[in-house]
């Protein structure tokens, strides 16, 4: 039972990567991007989940940790170059 | 033999659930039509989600407390990094003036930010407590 829920689990969790690449490349604007690359984030943290669910390994579970971390920090980095610097001022 | 099947059944809940919120997460995305809107999708569900599969992993956790110490860091990461971040984006994409969407009925920040400085006016009824304050 518990193989079967790991398979739904890719398959569903698949879906929905492709649904955030369809908001990633059409976003109109720079922030809808930047959410997009989040829920990436988050996405792949569930991805490690569900992988160490199925194999045993534990090992990216670590991985998971600091991309949680990375992903806030790139999320600031994004909002500092969005609300402060960039192109849109034309210098 | 049961705590086991009544494990596997616990898991395997929290999983589905974790990946269905994953889901909603990833659809609110591509179709809300607004950046706050994908905004309020994306952080609750995601989060959510993502807490409920670091749950199953920390109940399965292979006979290991570093397993589950693990994942619980995880979910705090999770909890606490999402709304700042969130926030942040939401900031950012309303002072580049990200356009809303068609629908939008109320904008309670329109005209009270100081584009130049970036800081935010009291409304009309709260500036007299506020020079109260200042006195």
């Amino acid at each position: 039972m518990l193989e079967f829920s790991i398979f739904i689990a890719y398959t569903v969790l698949g879906v929905s990567l492709v649904l955030i690449f369809f908001r990633l490349v059409l976003g109109p604007s720079l922030p809808d991007r930047v959410v997009a690359l989040e829920m990436l984030a988050t996405l792949t943290v569930g991805f490690i989940a569900v992988y160490t669910l199925s194999s045993g390994v534990t090992a990216f579970l670590d991985v998971a940790m600091v991309l949680a971390l990375t992903a806030f920090l790139a999320a600031v980095g994004f909002a500092r170059l969005i609300a402060k610097g960039g192109s849109q001022d034309g210098d | 033999m049961v705590t086991e099947l009544l494990m596997e059944i616990l898991i395997s809940f929290f999983l589905l659930a974790g990946v269905g919120f994953i889901f909603v997460a990833a659809l609110g995305l591509l179709r809300m039509p607004d950046l706050p809107i994908r905004l309020h999708a994306t952080t609750k569900a995601g989060a959510l989600g993502g807490g409920l599969l670091m749950i199953a992993v920390g109940l399965e956790s292979f006979g290991d407390v570093a397993v589950a110490a693990k994942a619980a860091a995880i979910i705090v990461f999770l909890v606490l990094t999402g709304p700042v971040a969130a926030h942040l984006i939401g900031r950012a994409g309303y002072f580049v003036g990200v356009p809303m969407w068609s629908g939008t009925i109320k904008d309670e920040l329109k005209g009270r930010y100081d584009h130049k400085t970036h800081t935010l006016m009291s409304p009309p009824g709260l500036s007299r407590t506020r020079d109260e304050q200042s006195d």
